[in-house]
């Protein structure tokens, strides 16, 4: 059984769909990313998958044991974290926040997973210092770390790469990569990066013409080398 | 010195001082505590607006001829806490617009009707002591008093029950809904929390300057610290230090109380910034 399942979805916001139609499931293990132009609209899927906004129409459901909320999630950074003060050690255990129920404090246990996580993020020096005086790469660890404090079982990423230099990317798609294959944790990204994507992902959703869900290697096929090269030369120039 | 000590000591015999003390340290804790939040959440005009509607408000019990007016006033200015903080995203006029609009809009409302309606023989006299809060704390009646620390109490504790929420629906409103924090539960009840203090404020500093008792503290802690942890502490120090020393000062230069706490907040907010800025320097 698969984890999430979208049945005919529709997605758009302010009462305007952007996109309709949408059929793909995601199993246990698995690593797929989404790719699309600008403004298509893979954003707003992830919002929706969320639960963040409503879906427009269609069917959303979760099984394998996995409920709504019962997902990491690594956001785009927000203008209010870029002056925000706070210590590394807080942002992570703020991961472990829905944890508890109503009891309002952190327990031992979450203390225990705030440092395993830290630890698999490489982070452990850094945990007293300030988030704001971080480099991108460590900044975009630290909300991995608190992701993986909120989660087992699958994690939604919001462009994780946008803005870090070619080396800390590779870094940082090895560490998601070693996640998904160490760990066994379910990987759904959102990228800009279609080479990527194509080498670290094994299922592809590609948002906009033409619509696509499959195997990475289907979608190598299926899609015109050409058309795929001049994507991948494009964003190559953009960065 | 011991001229000075002997003043206070003379001053401390009047229990409307020792009241104005009280109501006044706990207020300004309740502020900045709720302060780091809001400044960090981009409101920092926030505490500006609402005691605009909270004036306006205690025109309009003034004019019906209420004889208490702090049922009408708590109340108009929950509901436009409410409505100001779901402003924040996704709306056609944007938070900072929508502020500035009911902000100056109720302060003219306000004076419209005790302009109009008011059977006052001092109507400025009136406005000011409201805009400015230049005597009312040092006028309160017992009653006044017991209703503050209750209220206050609840403010600092709900704050330490709910700490990590707060820390988590103030750096990430996104990602606390995506792991299933009721986000909009949490801000209805910080803009509760923010419009009771506001209410309680304007007896103490006027409703022109409570802002600068909700963000002043706030931003002199984050110049210095780097934790949310060590920012809420200091903030909290810091305002209700510069509280009881503006008091002090006012009773003995009689100044007003108001305008002079915020003179305090400025001076400390100056000395952080040096220090801050002296601190980064060494580390480079």
């Amino acid at each position: 059984m698969a984890q999430l399942t979208c049945q005919n979805v529709a997605i758009g916001y302010d009462g305007r769909t952007i996109l309709t139609n949408l059929n793909f499931s995601i199993d246990a293990g698995d690593y797929l990313c989404i790719v699309g132009e600008n403004g298509a609209g893979k954003s707003t899927l992830m919002r929706t998958l969320l639960g963040l906004q409503p879906a427009i129409g269609g069917r959303i459901s979760w099984g394998d044991g996995l409920h709504k909320g019962d997902i990491g999630y690594l956001p785009q950074q927000t203008l209010v974290q870029k002056d925000f003060p706070a210590s590394v050690q807080e942002i992570v255990r703020s991961g472990c926040q829905a944890r508890g129920g109503w009891w309002p404090f952190y327990s031992r246990e979450d203390q225990q997973r705030v440092a395993m996580a830290m630890d698999k993020m490489q982070i452990t020096p850094l945990a007293k210092r300030c988030y704001r005086e971080l480099s991108g790469g460590q900044q975009q660890r630290v909300l991995l770390a608190r992701a993986l404090c909120a989660t087992e079982k699958m994690l939604l990423l919001d462009e994780p790469t946008a803005g870090l230099d070619p080396k800390v990317t590779r870094e940082l798609y090895q560490l998601i990569s070693d996640l998904n294959q160490g760990d066994g944790i379910t990987i759904v990204m959102i990228s800009h990066d279609i080479s990527a994507a194509t080498r670290y992902a094994d299922h592809i959703l590609h948002i906009g013409e033409p619509l696509f869900f499959g195997k990475t290697a289907d979608f190598l096929t299926q899609m015109p080398r050409s058309w795929i090269g001049a994507v991948a030369k494009e964003v190559n120039r953009n960065e | 010195m011991n001229d000075l000590l002997a003043t206070l000591a003379h001053y401390w015999t009047y229990p409307f001082v020792r009241y104005a003390l009280v109501v006044g340290v706990l207020i300004a804790l309740c502020a900045s505590l709720l302060g780091v939040t809001l400044v960090l959440k981009r409101f920092s005009f926030i505490g500006d607006g609402l005691s605009h509607v909270a004036f306006g408000a205690m025109a309009i019990a003034t004019v019906l001829g209420m004889t208490d007016d702090m049922p009408l006033t708590l109340g108009i200015t929950v509901v436009s806490a409410i409505l100001l903080l779901r402003t924040g995203q996704n709306t056609k006029i944007k938070g900072d617009a929508a502020i500035a609009m009911i902000s100056v809009g109720a302060l003219a409302i306000g004076y419209l009707l005790m302009n109009l309606f008011s059977t006052s023989s001092n109507l400025s006299g009136d406005v000011c002591s409201t805009l400015f809060g230049s005597t009312s704390i040092l006028t309160l009646s017992q009653t006044e008093v017991w209703l503050c620390v209750v209220l206050s109490v609840i403010v600092v504790v709900s704050f330490i029950v709910l700490y990590n929420k707060i820390f988590a629906v103030t750096f990430d409103e996104n990602f606390a809904q995506a792991v299933g924090t009721k986000v909009e539960g949490y801000n209805l009840l910080i803009a509760i929390l923010i419009a009771a203090v506001i209410v309680l404020a304007m007896n103490l500093v006027g409703s022109l300057l409570i802002s600068a008792l909700i963000i002043f503290p706030a931003l002199s802690a984050m110049r210095i610290f780097k934790s949310f942890r060590a920012v809420t502490l200091c903030s909290a120090s810091i305002s209700v230090c510069c509280a009881v020393l503006g008091m002090l000062l006012s009773i003995l230069a009689g100044t007003p109380v108001g305008s002079t706490i915020v003179a305090v907040n400025m001076v400390v907010f100056l000395l952080c910034w040096l220090l801050g800025t002296v601190k980064r320097g060494e580390l480079l």
